[in-house]
């Protein structure tokens, strides 16, 4: 039981790298803190760093209330679970989630009763003899939550742990993880790139690009209100449609002078053809392609060329420029070739400054 | 598809059957030769079935030895021999895979210079370096003694390379998973790399019990006593003989027991062997 603090962390590799950028946060006891962002942005090398597997350059790791910068790994009082689990291949099942508690000279009844505990929960009670190699992947992965779970840890660490399984078993796992967590109220960090287990699994959600946090928060207020470009597109699914302002003719009255970037997700807009909402957007879109997935289609739509360049591209997995996504629940929808008006209310329009870096409207 | 069809069998059993004949015929040949008596090979007729001579040749052989040449009785070579090869064998896996764990695992300076040293060494072999070689040994004592034998011949660079190529197949979350729980260097050596380089280790031991079994060059060299001559040294003195006949049956009995620890080691380790040299699972 403990809370993590990071204070000012930072990360510069000899080659002049900065991988991590001077990162505060805090993970409340108990609480399951997601650290989300795309490839590369550091988050893992951050859990590293909390894990004690990579050095820290500047700042401050508190675990429970004692700075652990200088403190192995081993001695930390963290449990971490890997992408690939690393679980031991010639141990079974029992010693894989047994040694870390014999290396602590732990007394051999308290080891059994631990582990038979930690596997009971996990379902794994009827496997305690095999080896690694005869589980499946999620079996795989339950034996490596077991052996984070009977250290009885300050925290646990989870490096990606669901991304080596097939989609059915990452929803399924996801819950278990959860469940689990809540059950025994240990304070977790959790790694993902995948924005949909960030949202779910999260009580606070850090999300980071280039090393830097973007936003911290509950995950519905991210949701409700990015701070940047970069959140608005990251969280999400299909990402938040930006347009710029600038460039386009669209006209927001009232709107705050430094706004340069609208954005609308596209479960916002709605396909009209009357006038523009008060105070809100229309946008007159070609319709390029539609995909049908059962209970929503995603309509995507060309806008009417007009001055310049019509929409801008934040990074991560957006829209080619001038295109709009509009989702439709069900599985009505207009037809390719067709001219269609997409509109939103002015509440649920996002305003951001020209560089994307600031929110403007509340 | 592969088709069982016995007729197309036939020419390829036919072909492997023409092979190990013309392999097992000399090593057949051999056998026969130590069961008769020594004046028949001598005469120059050599029976193509065993004689009679089987037990009490081999009785020679192994407690008495030939009358002049060699001067001691086989088993004392094969005692000796055996040492070597243990030796070598035991010795250079446990100097490479620790050399090999150093350079993999740990961060020193002049780390890759001492790998490439290591590597370098493959272009010494003993018959290169055989004279400063014979020196050191010889300023250090160690003529006519097991040491003086083996330890030579320990240091081993293909071992090292091996192993530190499967090291550097083990995932580095073994290497994380271990330091977090609290296994420090030595326990994540023997907890997990060790049990992981099982089948790695019997190959190379396979290999190497081999390579020492058959060293020639070096124990000629190295040894003078009588009592400490190998068998191979042995089987080659035998068969020099400048006022007497050689005495054929004992040569080919030595012959004979020359392989038997070799091939004793091959079929016991078979199937480690083959594990370690095809096996990628981690």
């Amino acid at each position: 039981m403990a809370n993590v603090t990071l204070r000012n962390v930072r990360k510069d590799y000899p080659n002049g790298f900065e991988a991590i950028k001077g990162i505060d946060f805090e993970v409340g006891d108990g609480q399951f803190c997601v650290l989300v962002g795309p490839s590369g942005c550091g988050k893992s090398t951050l859990l590293r760093m909390v894990a004690g597997l990579e050095t820290i350059t500047s700042g401050e790791i508190d675990i429970g209330g004692r700075i652990v910068n200088q403190v192995e790994p081993a001695d930390r009082d963290i449990a971490m679970v890997f992408q690939n689990y690393a679980l031991y291949p010639h141990m079974s099942v029992y010693n894989n989630m047994a040694y870390g508690l014999r290396n602590r000279g732990m007394d051999k009844g308290e080891i059994d009763t631990r582990v038979r505990e930690a596997a009971r929960i996990l379902e794994l009670s009827a496997m305690l003899d095999r080896k690694p190699r005869q589980l499946s992947g999620g079996q795989r992965q339950r034996v490596a939550m077991g052996r984070a779970i009977v250290r009885q840890p300050k925290a646990f660490l989870f490096d990606e742990p669901l991304s080596n399984l097939d989609a059915k078993l990452r929803i399924a796992m996801r819950v278990e993880i959860r469940k689990l967590q809540r059950r025994l109220s240990t304070t977790s960090i959790y790694v993902t790139h995948d924005q949909l287990e960030a949202m779910t699994l999260a009580d606070i959600l850090v999300v980071m690009n280039g090393g830097q946090v973007e936003q911290i928060g509950n995950p519905l207020d991210i949701y409700k209100k990015p701070a940047t470009t970069f959140v608005a597109a990251f969280i999400g699914a299909p990402p938040m449609n930006l347009l710029s302002l600038r460039d386009s003719d669209i006209k927001l009255p009232g709107a705050a002078p430094e706004a340069g970037i609208l954005g609308v997700r596209p479960e916002d807009l709605a396909i009209g053809n009357g006038a523009t909402p008060d105070g809100g957007i229309a946008l007159d879109l070609t319709v390029e392609a539609i995909e049908r997935v059962g209970a929503e289609t995603y309509v995507y739509g060309l806008r009417a060329q007009q001055s310049g360049q019509p929409a801008v591209s934040s990074k991560p997995g957006e829209l080619p420029p001038g295109e709009i996504l509009v989702r439709v629940p069900g599985q009505e929808g207009p037809a390719v070739g067709q001219k269609i008006r997409a509109v939103a209310p002015r509440e649920k329009l996002h305003l951001f400054t020209a560089d994307g870096r600031k929110r403007v409207n509340s | 598809m592969v088709e069982n069809r016995p007729f197309n069998n036939l020419l390829p059993h036919l072909i492997l059957w023409i092979g190990i004949a013309i392999v097992a015929f000399p090593v057949y040949l051999a056998f026969v030769g130590s069961t008769h008596e020594p004046t028949i090979i001598s005469n120059g007729q050599m029976p193509l079935t065993p004689g009679a001579h089987f037990l009490e040749n081999y009785y020679r052989t192994i407690f008495i030895g030939t009358s002049g040449t060699t001067r001691e009785p086989v088993y004392t070579m094969l005692l000796n021999s055996f040492v070597m090869a243990m030796v070598i064998a035991c010795g250079k896996i446990f100097i490479s895979i620790l050399s090999a764990y150093a350079i993999v695992y740990f961060k020193f300076p002049l780390r890759m210079s001492a790998f490439w040293i290591i590597f370098i060494t493959l272009m010494l072999p003993v018959e290169v370096r055989i004279y400063p070689t014979y020196k050191i040994v010889a300023d250090l004592h160690l003529l006519d003694s097991y040491a003086g034998l083996s330890l030579p011949l320990i240091a081993s660079a293909t071992a090292t390379l091996l192993f530190r190529q499967f090291f550097m197949t083990v995932p580095d979350e073994l290497l994380e998973a271990s330091r977090i729980d609290g296994a420090g260097p030595f326990r994540f050596f023997w907890d997990t790399l060790l049990p992981l380089s099982r089948t790695n280790m019997a190959a190379l031991f396979v290999i190497l019990f081999i390579l020492g079994w058959n060293q020639y060059l070096w124990p000629l060299l190295i040894t003078t006593r009588d009592d400490m001559q190998t068998i191979q040294i042995g089987i080659r003195k035998m068969i020099t003989t400048t006022d007497a006949l050689t005495e054929w049956p004992i040569v080919m009995a030595t012959a004979v027991l020359a392989m038997l620890p070799p091939i004793f080691v091959v079929v016991a380790m078979q199937k480690l062997f083959v594990r370690g040299l095809v096996e990628t699972e981690k």
